[in-house]
């Protein structure tokens, strides 16, 4: 099969139709799911001051219109998953759902991330060419669409698992059990395996070993037919076990809901012949004409944008070994890499505002201007201690304070090793710019990380 | 690709029942170790710490009652002495019970109408002036407790004929008695819910939870070493979080004699709650310390002794009055703040992340970076 035939193959339109209908209802519950916990007012009303990613420093909640915001998100995932004005609802939910992850790091997830890339991807792709409203306002539908934009989907899916994967070949993960050693024994109120398992070392190793195997394994263990059921099997139960033992939200729903994908047309033929049967009386008295193959205006274009899309995913994750020092520890390059579960980090950051000509310096208490959950972000990560520390140095010298500098006293435990020094405090942060550059105030990591 | 596809099935199949074989192994594996029994820690932290320390205080207290009883029908220097000695003797034993803010002691603001200081000479003049007051009003916070008791009996007046003085007055003998009871009341009411009720909730709520005991006792233990210990007692009034120190902050300002002994008391007794030594005597049971051997991180059981060792030797050679160590000498007390600090290092970072209890309830998604 040569690269270009590649390209011209089709495939039944099934699978991602029902992959964009579940993807939009599972949107929609984690936007009211978010809202219920009242999070859209804790995470994003509250704070006095949001930590922004480096470039979108303007993306900022937006007070009370911050619930319009998530409105619109929901609303676009609902006219998603039915496949209402397809092109724009996706769109529009890239748009606002990034928006919202873009409004504070401090809530920055993996799958968050994955989450925008695939909505992102999603909207170049026929998604509504079947099981969709749209289908019925013009009148058409589609048998087939090409077979790339699925395996795209699936792609995108393998490179979550295997380059989470990847990340967990390194000598804390393998060969010390941790960060697991310090998590699991703190899962000892479970039922039945709380008090017997979780302290045990052998589970530790066992879990850390598995987890890393299952990471590497499952995309190819999902592509090759023989394996497929049981390695649906695999998902489900690793993804239902992380559930009960880590607080991760949605992921594991959206993860098993997703590699659903994997399965021939056959499977989803089934799930939407059934959504059909119970949506029977709602059928509408206009025939639908089912063309053969869904056909791109723009193919060869984008074809080649979605093909660069893929060659920066693979890539981007590595963009830490242009970084000096250890990435657990500078975390330069961590996010946006599928580095999931990796490390148990927690830091106290102290900021002393100094006058430099007068030498006169007082300490800043953290409450004051931070949430308890931003401050325990903020302590262990220097990107959010340098934005802080300007955040700070403009509060002050807006309060008529002279010749303001911001010191940073730091101490970080990573994966149980005590405490030790971060940040050197002696270098004024508020003269520190942010930057892709390595950060030079960030103190050596006094041990060894071996891996990738 | 053959032998490949079996390699994979082969792990596969490995880690599904590694990850299954859940309540097949309660026979102690090779390398098994029992679980630990957290139900043991919160017993000894009730039943030998916690519920004594009240009961002391609740003592101290009704002493302190009877005494004030006895100065308001004569005072007289003699009397305001003895009644000043079992003001700092609950004082004393307060530093022992201010951590435990959980239980009855939480839903009631227990702390805030015990110890909040500076006490507001206003509120206390107008309250007694007025003659009509709701000391359990959060606005008369700054107006009650320990810190007002030590305005009435040190700073009422300028000498101590003229403090004697102030109590022929019955509006001044009203309030000091109304504070004095209240602050007994208080006391009891905790007590009593501790030894009827609370002690056998308390003890049993061994889970990871929010709303745990163990979540919650350590939670509040560290909120109070950072925030009452180390920030009310000495980063304020030096001055740490201001331009200039605040000498007038530091604990016990009337008296300025006892703010040393104070904070001695307190950090013995955040020590003591550390390493679950009894209120009385000195047996020792299960505890943070225990827990963090059980955890196999003795390296930070004896690091954060070592580091309130280190506080105490600071501690030990400034001047037993702070206010005037602060104004002559306050490189000092900066040395005691640093030592404190490092303990808070230990407390917040290293020992919280080993005995991963959740920060509090709130925004719980995490994928672990």
């Amino acid at each position: 099969m040569t690269f270009k035939s590649y390209f011209n193959q089709y495939t039944n339109a099934a699978p991602l139709a029902v992959f964009r209908m579940l993807f939009g209802l599972m949107m929609c519950y984690g936007m009211i799911r978010f809202w219920y916990h009242g999070w859209i007012d804790t995470l994003y009303i509250q704070p006095k001051f949001n930590f922004t990613y480096f470039g979108f420093e303007w993306v900022k909640p937006l007070g009370n219109y911050t619930y319009l915001l998530f409105i619109i998100c929901a609303l676009s995932a609902i006219f998603v998953a039915i496949g209402l004005k397809y092109r724009l609802a996706i769109i529009t939910f890239f748009l606002s759902f990034t928006y919202i992850e873009l409004m504070d790091k401090t809530t920055y997830l993996n799958h968050y991330y994955f989450i925008s890339l695939m909505a992102f991807l999603m909207i170049f792709l026929p998604a509504n060419a079947q099981l969709s409203i749209d289908n019925l306002i013009r009148k058409r539908s589609y048998q087939n669409i090409p077979k790339w934009t699925i395996d795209a989907v699936k792609l995108l899916l393998g490179i979550v698992y295997f380059y989470a994967g990847l990340a967990k070949l390194n000598s804390d993960w393998l060969l010390q059990a941790m960060p697991l050693k310090i998590w699991l024994p703190s899962k000892y109120d479970l039922p039945l395996i709380g008090d017997t398992l979780m302290h045990q070392t052998w589970f530790q190793y066992a879990m850390s070993w598995s987890g890393m195997l299952y990471d590497l394994a499952i995309p190819f263990l999902l592509l090759y037919k023989p394996t497929r059921r049981f390695a649906f099997l695999l998902v489900v139960i690793f993804h239902v076990f992380t559930r009960v033992l880590f607080p991760i939200g949605m992921f594991p729903f959206v993860m098993i809901a997703s590699t659903l994908i994997f399965f021939e047309a056959g499977f989803h033929k089934k799930i939407i012949r059934l959504i059909k049967d119970v949506f029977q009386n709602l059928k509408p008295s206009t025939l639908i004409a089912t063309q053969s193959n869904y056909k791109y205006t723009f193919k060869k274009p984008l074809v080649a944008f979605i093909g660069l899309f893929f060659v920066f995913q693979l890539a981007f994750p590595f963009r830490y070994l242009l970084y000096p020092g250890e990435l657990f520890w500078t975390e330069e390059g961590y996010r946006f890499s599928w580095r999931v579960m990796l490390m148990e980090k927690m830091g106290i950051s102290t900021f002393k505002i100094v006058d430099a000509k007068t030498g006169n310096f007082f300490y800043v208490d953290n409450k004051d201007f931070l949430t308890p959950f931003q401050e325990k972000q903020m302590g262990s990560q220097p990107d959010f201690i340098l934005e802080y520390a300007h955040y700070l140095g403009d509060h002050f010298t807006a309060q008529g304070h002279k010749n303001v500098q911001v010191f940073v006293e730091s101490y970080v435990t990573l994966n149980g090793r005590l405490s030790a020094p971060y940040i050197d405090k002696t270098v004024d942060l508020y003269q520190e710019k942010e930057s892709f550059k390595p950060k030079h105030w960030i103190l050596p990591f006094n041990d060894d990380i071996k891996g990738l | 690709m053959f032998t490949l596809r079996k390699v994979f099935l082969a792990l596969s199949v490995v880690m599904f029942f590694n990850a299954c074989s859940s309540s097949s192994s309660d026979d102690n594996g090779t390398d098994g170790k029992d679980a630990y029994d957290r139900g043991e820690l919160l017993l000894n932290l009730a039943d030998n710490i916690i519920v004594p320390a009240f009961l002391d205080l609740n003592t101290k207290l009704k002493t302190l009652k009877t005494d004030k009883d006895n100065f308001i029908a004569t005072p007289n220097q003699t009397n305001l002495e003895t009644l000043r000695g079992s003001w700092l003797a609950a004082y004393k034993v307060w530093q022992s019970v201010e951590m435990f803010n959980i239980g009855k002691a939480e839903s009631m603001l227990y702390g805030f109408q015990m110890n909040v200081y500076p006490t507001s000479v206003q509120e206390v003049e107008t309250n007694i002036a007025n003659g009509t007051y709701d000391l359990t009003h959060p606005n008369n916070n700054d107006a009650v407790g320990f810190p007002a008791v030590d305005y009435l009996l040190y700073g009422v007046a300028a000498d101590e004929a003229s403090i004697v003085a102030k109590y022929t007055d019955a509006k001044y003998q009203t309030y000091l008695s109304d504070v004095i009871d209240q602050m007994q009341n208080l006391t009891e009411i905790v007590l009593n819910d501790w030894t009827t009720s609370y002690r056998d909730a308390f003890v049993k709520e061994t889970g990871n939870t929010g709303t745990s005991s163990v979540n919650k006792i350590v939670n509040d233990y560290n909120f109070y070493y950072e925030s009452r210990l180390r920030a009310a007692k000495i980063a304020i009034p030096i001055g740490h979080f201001s331009n200039t120190p605040l000498p007038e902050k530091i604990e016990a300002f009337y008296n300025q004699e006892v703010s040393k002994i104070l904070i001695q008391d307190a950090l013995n007794a955040v020590q003591d709650f550390f390493n679950g030594k009894a209120y009385k005597g000195s047996s020792k049971g299960e505890s943070f310390y225990s827990y963090l051997v059980y955890l196999e991180r003795d390296d930070i059981a004896t690091l954060i002794n070592s580091r309130f060792n280190d506080a105490r030797t600071r501690i030990d050679v400034v001047d037993a009055n702070f206010y005037s160590q602060i104004n002559t000498d306050n490189s000092k007390m900066t040395m005691i703040y640093d030592a404190l600090q490092l303990a808070v290092v230990s407390l917040k970072s290293d020992m919280m992340a080993v005995f991963q209890v959740s920060l509090d309830e709130g925004y719980q998604d995490n994928d672990g970076d």
